[in-house]
């Protein structure tokens, strides 16, 4: 009972603003955030039961757990200078959050479990926006769920890993084309719903400590692609007519959540710990997202995305203040994924700064606040999606994007 | 520990409060300026194509596609205030005038399955527009459906009292300030500081989608004595126009002034070809015998007799080919020759002398209107000899005639002479939506990537009245309006994305 009552709680709550590249949300653990989101080669707390299970088997502790929100706000406004238009976000407060806990079994095994949301995404553009046959409002939500066991081969390497279980939701407006309406100008649209999308996949990690200090970590999160079968198209507005034959039907659609490749080190000396983090995320299997209607008279829909695989630099610095705070700051740069040309405004993101900051209090020995923030600052860019077909002719979507987030979070440690 | 909680909120406050923003901001105002033109409050004068009237009715969603309308959408963007419109009551755009429609619904384009267009249809429905229901305040859109030049400055023309008569217009009736008053009152009355004035269309129109079915009133400039399809006088014209404009500028508003177009760029008179007649050689050759009487004696006789000249006969002769055939027409420019035809030597009987009367075979140079369409080709009292367009020639009102439309064009040559003299006396702008159909009619207009051309249904560009423009083509209208005041105004106004204006709607009853 407990269970359902917490993983429906966590399913309502896991939407997050898009606001790193793609639709992939760096929250992971308040500490790591706090420095960058850098995480692969610290040994702090249970947050490595996402950064690194490998190094779970490290934690002085028996029993180790994390778990912390974050409170999305982002913002987007788009504009389009040749014709006058103008339109912004107004989405909803995202609320990424994680469980991470894990036990030490023997010396040389410790088992964990993590639940983590790291893809989500929730833009809600104005209705019949200029933008509408694109995207009115979209929201994205999924769920991993990973048992883990971390390896100590020997106090200078380690191994851990586990599958991991994705639960997703998706749900999709958008109006179908520039201009149909009802006969009483109401355009029309289609929303697409489906929820319990289910996926396996598995990460895998490694820890290597050479000297005293010095830590090498690198992890890889597996692609998991959530089919959506039977999903419900819900069509509104639209004209009596044969000529366009929308009836409500279901759909089929495909969902990558790519693989993540990370490595990264961390050095200690003193109070201060620097760490360095490089994430390579495949999005290269987003080429686009086809929806498949049942009913056979009416057209799937084919929007083409073609993403390319991207970077991420994170550099995170720790400093031990006090016994009882620590000071963390950091400083990444996020590649995105969209290729020019392709700049779609359902996930209207481009490279970006991301600036960090946060702090760790020791209430007693056992339990710790974490806190953390994370300020991301995009440049003004002037871009297109060019793929959006209209009667057989490509119509492209054009105009100037800035969009902002900022994402505090808090959290709580505990280990005995 | 609660020290740091409550930095953090703050600093969230803050970061909350930073929402992202261009360094030129539309909505902030820093990209565009109105120039020396003061949009504060626009007033737009005319008739049915400023009302936003479409698909041979006027109803909500084509007034808020209007090209005033959307000319005070950008407009807002540098300085522009709201825009009111005298909206009808829904969008089946039939008028009621005590409980009894006066006024048909709008068209819709009906299909008989996927791909197959049935073509327009009225829509089905009770309209609930009354016209004595006269709605209250003024109205920055003054566009009068079927208004003519001197309506606009014509007292009573929004009594209601007199809709049922004619003397007044059941759409200016709907917000006529008074009985008595004027369209071009009402507009001034405002105290416009810019306007747009695009009047003079139904002063050629009404007798060219009558086939010529009226007088050419040139040399007359006494309207009262003037039927519904006569061409105005363009004296008359000149007068009643400058009034407007004079009255229009008296406060310093600045303004486009709009020319007129042909009625050879519209659906209404390019759709139906005037050889629509497709018969196969034994059916050509029945006819040509029928015919053969008609051509090789009568017309002979007539010209032998001094009755008809030479080149008459040649005009009236009527000859079929197996292939596509130009329709039969009644032309009453020909010498009627029905009751000759009924005496000796010919002794028709009188059905046939009328039919022969004044007939002669469509050339390349006439137009069918688009009214027409329902006519050619169907049979008179079933019996399958008589084929309207073909043994029975269209009547007057069924075609447009290359005389006919001589008349047009020379009062409309005249009309915009007037209409670009005055704009350039008076510094105004001027904008030659003539010249913009011509080419939508003739091969089409692209902006951003959406190509509208004068094709019925299909084009884009006009409604399903085959007469007026689609919200498509009413944005294209209004940006040419928008590139003329950023000429003559220096200003940086922009024009619309026209692509994300519709076209026609499809809807089975």
């Amino acid at each position: 009972m407990m269970k359902k009552v917490l993983l429906s709680t966590i399913i309502l709550l896991a939407t997050a603003t898009v606001f790193a590249g793609g639709y992939r949300v760096s929250t992971q653990g308040q500490r790591a955030l706090a420095m960058g989101h850098t995480g692969v080669a610290v040994v702090n707390n249970a947050e490595l039961a996402f950064f690194n299970p490998a190094g779970l088997v490290y934690l002085e502790n028996k029993l180790n757990v994390a778990v912390g929100a974050n409170a999305v706000f982002s913002d987007v406004v788009w504009q389009n200078e040749a014709f006058g238009q103008s339109a912004q976000t107004d989405s909803p407060v995202g609320t990424p959050l994680y469980l991470y806990a894990s036990y030490q079994v023997t010396d040389w095994l410790t088992a964990g479990v993590a639940v983590y949301t790291p893809y989500g995404s929730s833009v809600e553009w104005e209705d019949d926006w200029a933008g509408s046959h694109l995207v009115n409002n979209i929201e994205l939500a999924a769920i991993f769920i990973q048992p883990l066991v971390s390896l100590k081969l020997s106090d200078y390497f380690s191994i851990g890993g586990g599958p991991i279980y994705v639960t997703g939701s998706v749900n999709f407006n958008r109006n179908l084309n520039r201009t149909l309406t009802d006969l009483d100008g109401n355009r029309s649209n289609v929303t697409i719903d489906a929820s319990g999308v289910n996926a396996w996949g598995w990460s895998g990690s490694f820890m290597f400590n050479p000297f005293d200090g010095f830590r090498l970590g690198v992890n890889y999160r597996s692609e998991i692609i959530l089919d959506a079968e039977d999903g419900d198209a819900d069509f509104e507005n639209i004209p009596n007519s044969p000529a366009t034959p929308f009836a409500d039907t279901t759909f089929d659609a495909s969902l990558p959540l790519p693989a993540e490749f990370t490595v990264g080190a961390s050095y200690e000396y003193d109070k201060w710990l620097f760490s360095f983090d490089y994430n390579r995320a495949f999005w290269d299997v987003y080429n686009s997202l086809d929806i498949d209607f049942a009913d056979e008279s009416i057209p799937d829909s084919e929007n083409v995305r073609n993403y390319k695989n991207s970077n991420t630099f994170r550099f995170g610095l720790q400093y031990q203040a006090l016994d009882k705070l620590t000071l963390r700051a950091g400083y990444y740069f996020d590649e995105s994924p969209v290729q020019a040309g392709f700049f779609a405004p359902e996930t209207p993101r481009n490279d970006s700064n991301g600036y960090t900051g946060g702090l760790t209090f020791n209430v007693t020995d056992h339990i710790a606040i974490d806190a953390a923030f994370l300020y991301l600052r995009f440049e003004e860019i002037d871009a297109s999606y060019d793929f959006y077909v209209e009667n057989g002719q490509q119509v492209p979507f054009e105009g100037t994007y800035k969009s902002s987030a900022f994402i505090p979070g808090l959290g709580v440690s505990f280990n005995f | 520990m609660k020290k740091y909680i409550s930095y953090i909120a703050f600093v969230t406050l803050g970061f909350v409060a930073c929402e992202p923003e261009f360094e030129n901001s539309i909505e902030d105002g820093d990209v565009y300026t109105s120039g020396e033109a003061d949009l504060s409050n626009f007033v737009a004068v005319g008739n049915s194509l400023t009302a936003g009237y479409a698909d041979g009715a006027l109803y909500i969603t084509g007034q808020e596609n209007s090209y005033p309308n959307i000319l005070s959408g950008q407009f807002a963007l540098a300085g522009g205030g709201e825009f009111t419109q005298p909206l009808m009551e829904d969008n089946l755009g039939g008028l009621l005038l005590q409980g009894q429609q006066i006024a048909e619904n709008r068209f819709v384009l009906a299909f008989e399955d996927a791909t197959t267009p049935l073509g327009p249809v009225r829509l089905e429905g009770q309209p609930s527009t009354e016209v004595g229901t006269t709605l209250s305040g003024s109205f920055n859109n003054v566009g009068v459906p079927g208004a003519k030049s001197f309506h606009l400055v014509a007292p009573g023309y929004g009594n209601v009292a007199g809709v049922p008569t004619g003397t007044a217009n059941p759409y200016y009736a709907r917000f006529a300030s008074s009985p008595d008053a004027t369209v071009l009152g009402d507009a001034a009355a405002q105290d416009p500081s810019f306007f747009t004035l695009w009047i003079g269309n139904n002063d050629i129109l009404g007798y060219a989608t009558s086939g010529g079915d009226g007088e050419d009133q040139t040399g007359n400039p006494d309207a009262t004595t003037y039927g519904t399809n006569d061409i105005t006088d363009p004296t008359l014209f000149a007068g009643v126009y400058s009034q407007m404009v004079n009255t229009l500028t008296a406060n310093g508003a600045g303004g486009v002034l709009v020319n007129l177009p042909d009625v050879t760029s519209i659906p209404f008179f390019t759709t139906v070809p005037v050889n629509a007649i497709p018969l196969d050689g034994a059916t050509a050759d029945f006819l040509n015998q029928n015919f053969g009487l008609y051509n090789t004696q009568i017309l002979p006789g007539l010209v032998q007799f001094g009755i008809i000249s030479a080149e008459e006969a040649e005009d009236r002769q009527v000859f079929f080919n197996e292939g596509q055939n130009f329709v039969t027409i009644q032309d009453e420019s020909l010498t009627d020759i029905s009751a000759i035809l009924q005496g000796p030597p010919f002794n028709l009987d009188p059905v046939t002398a009328a039919t022969l009367g004044q007939v002669r075979q469509a050339t390349s140079a006439d137009l069918i209107p688009l009214s027409a369409a329902g006519i050619l080709g169907t049979l008179v009292n079933n019996d399958p000899t008589l084929v309207n367009g073909v043994s029975v020639p269209l009547s007057d009102e069924n075609v447009l005639t290359e005389d006919e439309q001589e008349e047009i064009a020379v009062a409309q040559a005249s009309y915009n002479a007037t209409i670009q003299g005055l704009a350039e006396a008076n510094g105004l702008g001027f904008v030659d939506a003539r010249a913009i159909l011509q080419q939508v009619a003739n091969g089409g207009v692209t902006s951003n990537g959406t190509t509208i051309t004068s094709q019925f249904v299909a084009g884009g560009g006009f409604s399903l009245d085959g007469v007026h423009p689609t919200p498509r083509g009413y944005a294209l209208i209004a940006n040419l309006i928008i590139d003329e005041i950023n000429a003559t105004y220096n200003s940086n106004l922009p024009g619309v994305d026209i692509g994300n204006y519709p076209t026609v709607q499809v809807t089975n009853n």
